[in-house]
């Protein structure tokens, strides 16, 4: 990995990992010295870990390159199935990227419309001819709590600049003959938090992907392929971690799973940060949390509250049966702002998430 | 809403104006004590705009003067969404946007004053859902504000405490005024007109807590006849056009003192769950109680009100027991009973009982459990009255 980093910045050697204060953001993602890129290729500096989940968030099928950095010597404590403890220091990344479909800089952008997994190649990079970098969003661990930084890359893909107030970018999806064109949108600051603050009356920031479930699975290191909670145990940087840590089943492998296991992942990956006991949707009454028990509180034969247009002139949430009376299933098909859920983070909708909730509900039993 | 169609247009990146970037960047680093000035002029925004902090202000210098226009909103389903407390708004308007206009989740001391929420096309299905919207609130002042055109509630007052919603105007929503869930709600001084219901009060079930001690009085409720333009499968779908003053599931709820004439369908519309037309009781929970109960109207000025009612079963039945140039009495009773809280005539017991005492104003029991085969007109129950509720007091700071 050294090597390699070095190899990025040609010229120079390649810049530490720097945690700025809370108050000084750096303007450029570089000063960070988390993630590199030269207009060539993208690459995490030396002791940058990369990881996936089983069940990723849907962003309008950009790719995303994660990766977890600690300070040295500390390590991210296990307390629980569902919780991680990070230490002060840490900077987690998450670069949302396409596989170009057109010209370098087209208006609208013209990318591939892939429901996958961002794999590097095997030397750990990410090869920008043939991808292009919209956004890295940081998390970084500070005394008082996480704070969100959203840096949006340049036209030449060698830097990306800190935009508190987020930003927009016209991109076309492209799926064979069919294109989709749609207003990509990075969030802002106070709109991290809308994701971020799994509880809303404590409104503690904090981290949504890096937990037991999402992220045992292997993952394929430039070293070889490995599961990752024992690649995190075995590299110092996980503590604590039980010998048979929760599965998960894995969204990008058809078939992992039962139809109802993948459907209540999938809702609790795009939906519980919002619609759990505590969350900022509690004022639906709705817990679409992976442990929440499958009943009326689940959406089950639920009349909607405050659903406004969103209704879709559907009576339920979930209608066992039938999907095309479900509001769930009309709400994540939609697009627009006033519909569409969850609320912030796309600006299309995800067919094979749709599909994959469609399928569930029609062979839920029962009626209402 | 936000699809690009027709190929006339240049392709192009939606462009954040330079006032939009500021306002976010001002929400983005306030700290409790800031003002934040919205300086006159119609202002382009076309994403949601949020803030976290508390103790902050939004002031304009008047609702038809600092007017932030979402007309090509892309993203957020609210205009301006607020997750913090000791927030004050005022003097500003915010129009068309693509979902709710202004929505407060989870705040205490709250005041909204002289804002005016707006679609500005009218009434339409494809408007937003609230206009003004606090939620999990508590210590809410909302005076002298307009909404206009909420294809839902215009003032959505849910699951809150301590409340107060005075001299608003609210008019072409499908509900003016919706008190939902909230527990110590006084609703008075507003002009309610042209909507498809004027001021509800109503409890859903499934939620943390259930809503009662609301009072509304004082308003003027006239001529709610606009049809209902609410998507199907929300709870205000169910209202029908021409109703002034409509409580649903909701308990110690009093109506006084208000003007209400000119409702269609009635003045007064006092129903169960069982009546909004959802069917779904399976997994209820145990603890929502779907009928309404210790409801006390009197002092009102009723006329004019329930002859043209909406819906087909309620026009067969006014014709049918009123005839063609008859109206409905001034109230109207869905009729269902928990047997529980009944005698052995099926009439609720006194403390639980709906009261009327307004001059010569009737009640209609439609009956609807029992596919209107009993209707009652005037019944006895109903000459009654209740303890007065006390008013709301809010707390400090907002007294």
């Amino acid at each position: 990995m050294l090597l390699l980093a070095a190899a990025v910045a040609a010229c120079s050697k390649p810049p530490p990992v720097v945690v700025h204060p809370a108050d000084a953001p750096p303007d450029r993602l570089s000063d960070w010295g988390v993630v590199l890129a030269d207009g060539r290729a993208l690459e995490l500096n030396a002791g940058v870990t990369p990881y996936e989940l089983n069940m990723p968030l849907f962003s309008d099928y950009a790719l995303k390159l994660r990766s977890v950095w600690l300070p040295t010597g500390t390590a991210v404590q296990y307390r629980g199935a569902r919780e991680f403890e990070f230490p002060v220091g840490t900077i987690l990344s998450k670069t949302f990227h396409y596989e170009r479909a057109g010209v370098r800089h087209g208006v609208p952008l013209d990318v591939v419309r892939a429901d996958r997994e961002s794999m590097p190649d095997d030397a750990g990079r990410i090869d920008l001819d043939h991808r292009v970098l919209i956004e890295t969003r940081l998390l970084v661990r500070y005394e008082d709590g996480w704070r969100a930084l959203p840096y949006v890359w340049n036209e030449t893909q060698d830097e990306a600049f800190l935009e508190l107030a987020g930003d927009v970018r016209s991109i076309r999806l492209n799926d064979g003959s069919a294109q989709e064109q749609f207003v990509y949108v990075v969030p802002d600051v106070n709109q991290c938090g809308g994701c971020h603050k799994p509880n809303h009356t404590t409104a503690e920031m904090r981290p949504l992907g890096p937990r037991a479930w999402q992220l045992n699975r292997e993952y394929r290191y430039p070293g070889g392929t490995r599961n990752q909670l024992e690649h995190w145990t075995a590299s110092g940087i996980l503590a604590g971690a039980p010998e048979s840590p929760p599965e998960g089943v894995r969204w990008a492998v058809p078939g992992d799973g039962s139809t109802g296991q993948r459907a209540r992942a999938y809702l609790d990956a795009n939906c519980a940060h919002c619609h759990n006991a505590n969350g900022p949707a509690d004022t639906s009454g709705l817990d679409l949390g992976i442990d929440a028990p499958l009943d009326r509180r689940y959406g089950i034969c639920k009349p909607p509250v405050a659903v406004g247009r969103g209704s879709g002139d559907r009576p339920y949430d979930i209608y066992p049966g039938r999907p095309d009376d479900s509001i769930l299933v009309y709400r994540m098909a939609h697009s627009d702002p006033a519909i569409a859920m969850p609320e912030l983070g796309r600006s299309t909708a995800h067919r094979e998430g749709v599909e994959l909730i469609r399928e569930w509900i029609a062979g839920l039993a029962g009626g209402c | 809403m936000a699809s690009c169609s027709g190929g006339e247009r240049p392709e192009q990146q939606p462009v954040a104006s330079e006032f939009q970037k500021q306002l976010q960047m001002q929400l983005i680093k306030a700290r409790p004590g800031d003002v934040i000035t919205i300086p006159e002029g119609v202002h382009a925004i076309n994403r949601g705009l949020s803030l976290n902090v508390s103790g902050v202000t939004l002031r304009g210098l008047g609702m038809d003067k600092s007017i932030l226009s979402f007309k090509d909103q892309v993203q957020g389903a609210e205009g301006l969404l607020v997750n913090a407390s000791d927030f004050t708004i005022e003097d500003l308007a915010i129009e068309d946007t693509a979902g709710d206009a202004l929505k407060i989740n989870e705040g205490r001391n709250i005041v909204i004053r002289r804002v005016r929420t707006e679609w500005t096309n009218g009434p339409d299905e494809e408007n937003g859902a609230y206009g003004i919207y606090p939620v999990q609130a508590e210590n809410v002042l909302l005076e002298d504000s307009v909404a206009i055109g909420a294809s839902d509630a215009g003032l959505y007052v849910g699951q809150s405490r301590n409340v107060v919603v005075r001299n608003n105007r609210v008019e072409f929503n499908v509900a003016g005024i919706e008190i939902e869930n909230t527990v110590h709600a006084d609703v008075h001084g507003n002009v309610a007109s042209n909507n498809t219901g004027g001021i509800l009060v109503f409890n859903m079930p499934d939620l943390p807590n259930p809503g009662h001690s609301t009072r509304v009085f004082g308003n003027e409720v006239v001529g709610n006849n606009t049809a209902n333009f609410g998507a199907e499968g929300t709870p205000v779908a169910s209202v029908p056009a021409g109703s002034g003053i409509v409580i649903n599931s909701n308990d110690r709820v009093e109506i006084f003192d208000n003007v209400i004439t000119d409702n269609d369908t009635a003045n007064i519309i006092i129903s169960s769950y069982f009546a909004t037309g959802y069917q779904g009781t399976r997994d209820m929970a145990d603890d929502y109680d779907p009928y309404p109960e210790t409801i006390y109207v009197y002092g009102n000025t009723l006329s004019g009100g329930g002859s043209s009612p909406d819906g087909l079963d309620l026009k067969a039945l006014k014709v049918a027991k009123f005839g063609l140039t008859g109206s409905f009495p001034d109230v109207l009773w869905d009729g269902y009973v928990n047997t529980d809280k009944a005698d052995e005539n099926g009439r609720l017991l006194p403390e639980f009982a709906i009261c009327v005492d307004n001059g010569t104003a009737d009640v209609l029991n439609v009956d609807l459990g029992n596919g209107s085969e009993n209707i009652v007109i005037g019944d006895e129950q109903h000459r009654c009255t209740h303890e007065k509720l006390p008013a709301v007091m809010l707390a400090a700071p907002l007294f």
